[in-house]
């Protein structure tokens, strides 16, 4: 937490400038990758509240994700656009009480325990997904008009129109920001930070730790909801596989690559994480190979993510004198 | 479900639910040994399969096969741990589960680059290839009952060697204590290895018994991965026993979910994984 405080404010500030006149000037294909950059920032951040704060290492966080873009689905009517005052808040609240319900479960387990059950429930309701007619079985479902906002007669937005939606996407990435930013601040926000450094000195001080881990999980998983929400609205198309423990691992990478515990490495793990999947599918198809091969990499030279690198740097260059 | 029927599904529960033990016996005594949490185990198992596949169709025997493949197995178990492993010991949980799963990235690819996406299949030797007539219309394949038997002899095999052998001694106390195991003058990071390698030919060994069942398939071992980690925690992180236990109900679970909820006989392994968290968090045994 402290070192998301110690980011400095014009370094924020001017990525949130480029980011808001990017479409005037960048190419239609970039904007729509830093469209899909932006959503796995919130997705990656919200799983942050999790790993990174309250030290709740989740392999299954793609399933809220998932079964928020598929509520997508089923709340759209099938010939007309929806309104997107009613999606949004039910892809959320569905994202929410599936959280709410698998973190019943959950977090009776800890440490490793709850790595294996978190991918074991995911996977469950993966195979709700995969198996059943409910979204299309395992070939997915199109959503065939994307959600729009009216106000009477005028449609405002147009989330099928590729810049109406680069602006939702930037204006709930910065909600998000926000939001986490004031809750890490709350008394709640300082309750999952004291969990995190010591579970039981907690419990002793009279905390009800279950309830404040449930209630992290479930905000966790809501917002985990806001990103699968943006993203079946991006591609249009939701299939199962959105909701595989891959996604999971994914974002549990960009987390992790970007240096846990600050909502900005969160971001700057999402931004790596897409980027390098573009630059390595464009050079061949077995682009995972070196995928894998940088994560094993990163993990055996730099441990602390992309994140400590810039500390690292700063360090060589002082000549190791500053501790960071 | 007239009798016979009966006794086939609960067959083939019982030799699904072995074959699973054996996988996951090697997941959980990573664990509890060198608290290593290994995704990357259900690559070792698909390795297996593929083994099978390539050095069947080379050498035209699967015994042959087999045994090549355990030796290669266990010296690519060897290395990983001198290599990669051994340096994880001492971190987080984080770093482990980050590091396997870009192995198993890793693996897969590899997988592609030399054998390709293609399902292919191996052929059950002809000693082994009858079936047994159990009634006019159902028989149960020989090949089948040869698979489990030989992992009850491996169970077996495994128990004495855990419980009785001075190696299985030093395994046990390193799991328990590592520092004082080395100032007795024990090699300790040697026995980490040789676990390792264990583990790794068990579940490679495991995808090889498989081959002539299932096919070898892309992505083959990240199921089976899925099903250990619930098999791991329905017996207790680093419980063998607990692992066999829970290894033959999910068998159970799973075989007869098919025949009695076909709709979503995916889900009754995480069912049975659910209640068993309601009762008992911790796994229904604790320790090896």
């Amino acid at each position: 937490m402290s070192s998301a405080i110690k980011t400095p404010r014009a370094a924020l500030l001017a990525t949130l400038l480029v980011l808001s006149v990017f479409p005037l000037f960048g190419s239609d294909y970039y904007s729509e990758l830093l469209t899909k950059i932006m959503i796995m920032a919130i997705f990656a951040m919200s799983l942050d509240l999790l790993v990174g704060f309250t030290g709740l290492v989740s392999f299954g966080h793609a399933a809220f994700f998932g079964i928020a873009a598929y509520a997508v689905v089923l709340v759209s009517p099938q010939y007309d656009p929806s309104s997107l005052w009613l999606v949004l808040p039910a892809a959320v609240l569905a994202a929410a009480v599936a959280a709410f319900v698998v973190g019943l479960f959950v977090l009776r387990t800890k440490g490793i325990y709850f790595i294996m059950v978190t991918l074991a429930f995911a996977q469950m309701i993966y195979f709700v997904f995969h198996d059943s007619p409910l979204g299309g079985g395992s070939d997915g479902v199109f959503i065939n008009f994307k959600p729009e906002l009216r106000i009477g007669e005028t449609q405002l937005l147009d989330l099928g129109d590729a810049g109406h939606f680069y602006y939702v996407v930037l204006l709930l990435l910065v909600a998000t920001y926000v939001f986490l930013r004031i809750l890490l601040r709350s008394p709640l926000g300082h309750a999952l930070a004291g969990i995190k450094s010591n579970e039981h000195r907690m419990l002793s001080l009279g905390f009800p730790v279950f309830l404040y881990k449930l209630a992290g999980f479930v905000i966790a998983g809501a917002l985990a909801g806001v990103a699968g929400f943006l993203s079946a609205c991006q591609f249009g198309f939701v299939t199962p596989e959105i909701l595989s423990w891959h996604q999971s691992g994914n974002v549990l990478l960009m987390v992790i690559l970007g240096g846990m515990g600050t909502l900005n490495g969160a971001a700057i793990g999402a931004f790596a994480f897409v980027v390098l999947q573009e630059v390595f599918s464009a050079l061949t198809k077995h682009w995972q190979f070196l995928m894998g091969t940088v994560i094993v990499l990163v993990v055996m030279l730099l441990p602390g993510g992309l994140a400590s690198l810039t500390q690292r740097l700063r360090r060589l260059l002082l000549g190791g004198g500053s501790n960071g | 479900m007239d009798l016979t029927t009966f006794l086939i599904q609960l067959l083939n529960a019982l030799q699904y639910g072995l074959l699973l033990f054996l996988v996951a016996s090697g997941l959980t005594l990573i664990f509890g040994i060198m608290g290593i949490i290994n995704l990357a185990h259900g690559s070792f198992y698909m390795m297996g399969a593929y083994m099978a596949f390539a050095l069947t169709s080379a050498t035209g025997n699967l015994f042959v096969a087999i045994l090549l493949g355990i030796a290669l197995s266990a010296l690519i178990g060897f290395l990983l741990e001198w290599g990669l492993f051994s340096r994880l010991y001492k971190r987080d949980h984080l770093d482990q589960v980050l590091l396997t799963y870009g192995l198993i990235l890793v693996f897969e690819e590899i997988r592609s680059m030399i054998v390709g996406d293609d399902v292919h299949g191996v052929r059950i030797p002809e000693m082994l290839s009858a079936s047994i007539q159990l009634s006019e219309t159902l028989s149960y394949p020989v090949y089948r009952l040869f698979m489990s038997a030989v992992c009850i002899v491996l169970a077996v095999l495994m128990y004495w060697l855990i419980r009785h052998t001075r190696l299985g001694m030093m395994i046990r106390a390193g799991s328990s204590n590592r520092e004082m195991v080395q100032s007795l003058g024990i090699n300790i990071d040697l026995i980490y290895r040789l676990v390792f390698a264990l583990g790794v030919t068990l579940a490679a060994f495991a995808g090889m018994l498989a081959a002539p069942v299932s096919s070898v398939y892309p992505g083959m071992g990240n199921q089976v991965l899925i099903i250990c980690f619930v098999v791991v925690v329905i017996g207790g992180v680093g419980s063998v026993w607990g692992a066999l236990v829970a290894a033959l109900l999910i068998g159970l679970a799973d075989t007869f979910g098919k025949v009695i909820i076909p709709d979503y006989a995916g889900l009754t392994v995480y069912l049975l994984m659910a209640a068993v968290l309601l009762w008992r968090p911790e796994g229904i045994f604790r320790r090896i």
